[in-house]
């Protein structure tokens, strides 16, 4: 399975989702599809894509938010799994897309490489309850499906092989991208009328 | 010594009249009397986290989502959150409202906590990051205000730094 695939069969339910992506490769592969100011590509800052999503879903509880993690980033800051299992916002679906690669830096091999770390199960283990690994793109849909019908903090860890993009690059400047992510959600609040 | 319980009152309050709703927090001991005044307080959404860095993250959401929103920690922990203040909130412009609890300085009696309270301004210039010393429980609401003020202005982080005047009775 590849994570560009499963990212192409998420899409179109991303059209009124605030998603928030890891750098390089999988913010690439989303850029691709067609950018939206819903999408929010944190292009550093390794590990902080959930918390930010933590931070969205807090917040604006009628929203759903969408992190697409990947596996050398979460396990850069896996107490997020504990926060967020601690906080339980039932609209955030946190997937993680483990290629077993550190890919946007050359392809080093991450912890998960071997299958020894499963990060399904340090998610069930920080006390997430909806917290599935998936390796078939036929099991990654019906997860995302399940995530998206449930009423719940949900984890999918979905195993991808280590591919990227055949290109990088993006037509947005990185603050840029901040400041419509921010306009997008506030209009859209304005239009629905939530309180602020 | 003890952690100064009108003074922990008075810069809670500080946080609600600046129009905050919103922190993220990791407890030490001069912060323990102003966070359990935040979640005992149904006004305020708080979040702890695992370690300060999440908070940068949270932050940015909260500051996505438009809702007034301060971090607590101590210096150490602001060490521990550098590359998320410099690889989000400085790179992406989002702004950052921190109120950090300056130990290892002036009076500091443990060692373990000396090095960093010596190095604490020197690492807040290098990153250009703007910052004041809270000493006097009179002023510490208005520098609290203004703090936030700044940061959305100019979409910077900006740290307020507790003292042990301010801290301890
Ligand atoms: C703090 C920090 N250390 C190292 C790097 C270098 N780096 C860039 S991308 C990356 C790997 C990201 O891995 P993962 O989250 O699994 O996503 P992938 O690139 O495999 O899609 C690393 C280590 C960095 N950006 N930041």
């Amino acid at each position: 399975m590849r994570r560009a695939g499963c990212i192409e069969m998420m899409y179109p339910e991303l059209e009124d989702k605030l998603v928030v992506t890891i750098m390089g490769a999988c913010a690439q592969e989303l850029y691709n599809l067609g950018h939206r100011d819903n999408f929010f590509y944190l292009q550093h800052a390794m590990g902080l894509a959930s918390s930010i999503g933590l931070g969205l879903a807090t917040h604006l509880p009628r929203e759903r938010v969408i992190v697409l993690d990947g596996d050398g980033s979460v396990l850069m800051n896996l107490g997020t799994f504990a926060t967020l299992a601690r906080y339980r916002p039932k609209n955030l679906v946190h997937v993680v897309f483990d290629n077993g690669s550190l890919l946007s830096t050359g392809g080093f091999t991450s912890h998960t490489t071997s299958g020894i770390t499963d990060i399904a199960a340090i998610a069930r283990g920080a006390g997430i309850e909806h917290a599935v690994g998936v390796s078939d793109v036929t099991a990654f849909g019906e997860a995302f499906v399940d995530a998206l019908d449930r009423d719940d903090l949900s984890v999918i860890v979905a195993k991808v092989e280590p591919v990227g993009p055949d290109h990088y690059g993006m037509d947005l400047q990185l603050p840029e991208n901040a400041f419509r992510f921010k306009r997008w959600i506030a209009e859209r609040r304005r239009a629905t009328g939530a309180a602020s | 010594m003890t952690v100064s319980y009108d003074n922990s009152k008075i810069i809670f309050d500080g946080i609600k009249a600046a129009g905050i709703t919103s922190i993220s927090a990791l407890p030490e001991t001069w912060l323990g009397l102003l966070l359990q005044r935040a979640e005992d307080d149904p006004e305020i959404s708080l979040i702890q986290v695992c370690k300060e860095e999440e908070a940068i993250g949270i932050a940015a959401g909260a500051y996505f989502a438009g809702t007034p929103h301060v971090l607590l920690m101590q210096n150490h922990g602001f060490f521990g959150a550098i590359n998320g203040i410099v690889s989000l909130a400085q790179l992406y412009h989002v702004p950052l409202c921190m109120l950090v609890a300056l130990r290892g300085h002036w009076g500091e009696p443990y060692p373990w906590h000396t090095r960093g309270g010596i190095v604490t301004e020197s690492v807040l210039r290098a990153l250009g990051i703007p910052f004041e010393y809270a000493r006097r429980p009179d002023d510490v609401a208005k520098q609290i205000r203004e703090a936030y003020t700044f940061s959305q202005s100019s979409l910077s982080p900006v740290a307020l730094l507790l003292t042990r005047d301010l801290m301890e009775d």
